[in-house]
């Protein structure tokens, strides 16, 4: 007979030393506790409202409908919050669960520095201490970002093993968390991990599509044809999809980074070329060889360029309900152009995965139809790099 | 009596542990004669994985030369069965659920029983997970060790009660790695899996850097396991490493008996 919590289908569960096994279930008591709390809810709302400035903009973007001569494009500006992407959402949720179990200090991972920018403004509005975790390849990679978190009065640490990026930084703050417990909440940043996370991390993030939903209701008075999101470990997408997830008519498209392609060792893309293994608290997808070691994978986009999946997405894909796409950094790096070009918005390069992708199935579509892209964050952090890969030299 | 258990049945034992292939699984072999010469009890036998995150780095930079070197599961499997023409010290493997979960449980389990092993740690898979791997085990007679750590508390009855080989002490917080002290109550918790379990052996790891912390958590606990303190002298020795291990294990097995 299994214990086992957290499952989606054979997903997900609670792979964790056992160290960590009392802290994650108090962590879920306490979520469990705190979600139908009005109290909690209303201060959340407060601070989702008042300072992320939720909720964000569904904007119809009609030069890029035009441009692309099929369906018609919505974009659900999560680049519009406070700090610049849909990791506020949860982390404003998570710190604040935090405080109220008495925890004083937060440590978080990062990859593009999103998610690290996000838990370092948390902390400093609720008061806490706050240590981020983020490997040195991306340090180097987010240079922008690493300063804000230490504007912010956040420690940086930059991790130097395995690949030296996003699930390094995983790693490397999971072991933080074994060595102090007692004050410390880890504050992660994606649907993945042990349960409780992935579902936790979906609830304060499925805001999006809860939105996007009544936005769209209010606009068109229907639901659209597809939501897509680009697919790291799934946060923006798990967020974009959940809501719709009982509505069997809209589409949900993940856009995965495929990096130089899926058919190369350089790739991200865990649905196109992982298989099921067991790592970072979950049963889930993973890229890796054949004796389990877990892959080396590559995407210009720090944020995406993660071995793994979030359980539930993985589940999805089980099911058949979401369809995972990959999409190359040659395409994503079309898409920040095109859509920075034709809209005036300048997209994060893990969203322009998502831009990527509707760049090629609009066309195809009729006119009636209607697409939501969420655009998880704002690109002005990537321009740097973005001119790197087009052979231009700048300096931040 | 399991060959594990009976390793503890002469008093104290001495659990050393090596990271199979680090530098190479040659210098594996000779460490490993090496320590059963001195009088190791029991030995634990890492596999290399990519991504250790129970580990300090110590053992995580062991891994890591270990998977330079292009050691696999299966070299650590024709290891063992060559190992075991002249030795019958018991053998549990200790690595992540990744490695056994990828190269199909039953199929580690069986290769594993067959070459002659008698257990397996793995570090990332609690109480609540465990019948991922158990019912393997139990089929290809391999015993799973289960881990209590400072912060089980309540678990620990329910962990004890199900503990089969020994159970591994987790004496500090934190990650594999020496430390100058430890200060956790290991005689609480050992008498809390006394309450329920009174055959199980709990031998303590983590942290325990030399000879005399080894004597003191002997004292309160049926063995101790030796990881971190070992690992750095074959970073430091690499080819060369197995007197200079032999020699640590001898001062140790000397300091608990």
């Amino acid at each position: 007979m299994s214990n086992s919590r957290g499952r989606f289908g054979q997903h997900g569960g609670q792979y964790m030393p056992e160290t960590l096994m009392n802290a994650v279930i108090e962590l879920e008591e306490a979520y469990n506790h705190y979600k139908d709390d009005p109290e909690f809810n209303r201060e959340l709302t407060e601070l989702f409202n008042e300072y992320a400035g939720r909720p964000s903009r569904l904007y119809y973007a009609e030069k890029l409908t035009k441009e692309l001569g099929g369906a018609k494009i919505y974009l659900k500006r999560e680049d519009l919050n406070h700090t610049g992407s849909h990791k506020i959402n949860n982390v404003l949720g998570q710190a604040l669960l935090a405080k109220k179990m008495g925890k004083t200090r937060l440590i978080a991972e990062t990859g593009a520095g999103q998610h690290g920018v996000a838990t370092a403004t948390a902390a400093a509005l609720l008061d806490m201490e706050c240590v981020v975790f983020m490997g040195e390849e991306d340090t180097k990679r987010q240079a922008l970002n690493v300063y804000r978190m230490k504007l912010l009065g956040s420690e940086v640490i930059p991790v130097k093993t395995g690949t030296a990026t996003l699930k390094d930084a995983v790693s490397e703050a999971m072991r933080e968390w074994t060595n102090r417990i007692d004050d410390t909440h880890y504050c992660l940043g994606s649907v993945m991990g042990p349960h409780p996370f992935p579902t936790i991390v979906r609830d304060f993030q499925a805001v999006i599509s809860r939105e996007i939903k009544q936005q769209m209701l209010e606009k068109e008075g229907r639901l659209p044809d597809v939501v897509m999101a680009c697919v790291g470990g799934g946060s923006n997408a798990m967020g974009t999809f959940y809501n719709f997830i009982e509505d069997k008519d809209v589409r949900l498209i993940g856009c995965e980074a495929a990096g130089r392609g899926v058919d190369t060792f350089e790739t991200a893309a865990t649905i196109a070329t992982g298989r099921l293994g067991i790592f970072h608290g979950m049963k889930s997808y993973f890229c890796q060889d054949k004796y389990g070691q877990i892959a080396p994978v590559y995407s210009i986009s720090a944020g995406l360029d993660y071995p793994g999946i979030g359980p539930e997405h993985a589940w999805l894909h089980d099911i058949g309900r979401a369809e995972y796409v990959p999409v190359t950094d040659d395409e994503a790096v079309n898409a920040f152009e095109f859509l920075s070009r034709v809209e005036g918005i300048i997209p994060a390069i893990e969203s322009s995965h998502a831009v990527a992708h509707a760049m090629k199935i609009a066309p195809t579509m009729d006119k009636d139809k209607i697409i939501v892209i969420t655009v998880s964050g704002r690109g002005d952090k990537d321009c740097a790099a973005i001119a790197r890969y087009r052979g231009e030299e700048i300096y931040e | 009596m399991s060959r594990i258990k009976e390793a503890f049945k002469d008093g104290k034992a001495f659990i050393p542990f090596i990271t199979c292939g680090d530098p190479d699984l040659e210098t594996t072999k000779k460490i490993v004669k090496e320590m059963v010469a001195k009088g190791a009890n029991l030995i634990e036998l890492g596999i290399p994985f990519s991504d250790p995150t129970a580990e300090g780095p110590v053992i995580q930079g062991a891994n890591l030369r270990a998977l330079s070197g292009g050691v696999t599961t299966d070299d650590v499997f024709n290891m063992v069965k060559e190992l075991r023409e002249e030795i019958s010290v018991p053998f549990v493997f200790m690595t992540y659920a990744n490695v056994v979960f990828s190269y199909g449980t039953e199929e580690f389990l069986k290769k594993a029983s067959e070459v002659g092993m008698d257990g397996l740690i793995l570090p990332d898979v609690p109480f609540e997970e465990k019948e991922d791997f158990a019912p393997m085990c139990r089929k290809y007679s391999m015993e799973l060790v289960s881990l209590i750590a400072p912060t089980s508390n309540d678990r620990i009855k329910m962990i004890a009660k199900e503990a089969e080989g020994f159970l591994y002490c987790v004496s500090s917080l934190g990650v594999t790695g020496t430390r100058s002290e430890i200060s956790t109550d290991l005689e609480g918790m050992i008498s809390l899996v006394r309450e329920v379990n009174n055959d199980i052996p709990c031998a303590i790891g983590f942290g325990i850097s030399g000879p005399e912390q080894a004597a003191k958590m002997a004292k309160i606990s049926d063995g101790v396991i030796v990881g971190s303190a070992i690992v750095k002298k074959v970073a430091e020795y690499g080819k060369d490493a197995a007197p200079v291990v032999g020699e640590f294990v001898d001062s140790i097995v000397k300091a608990i008996r």
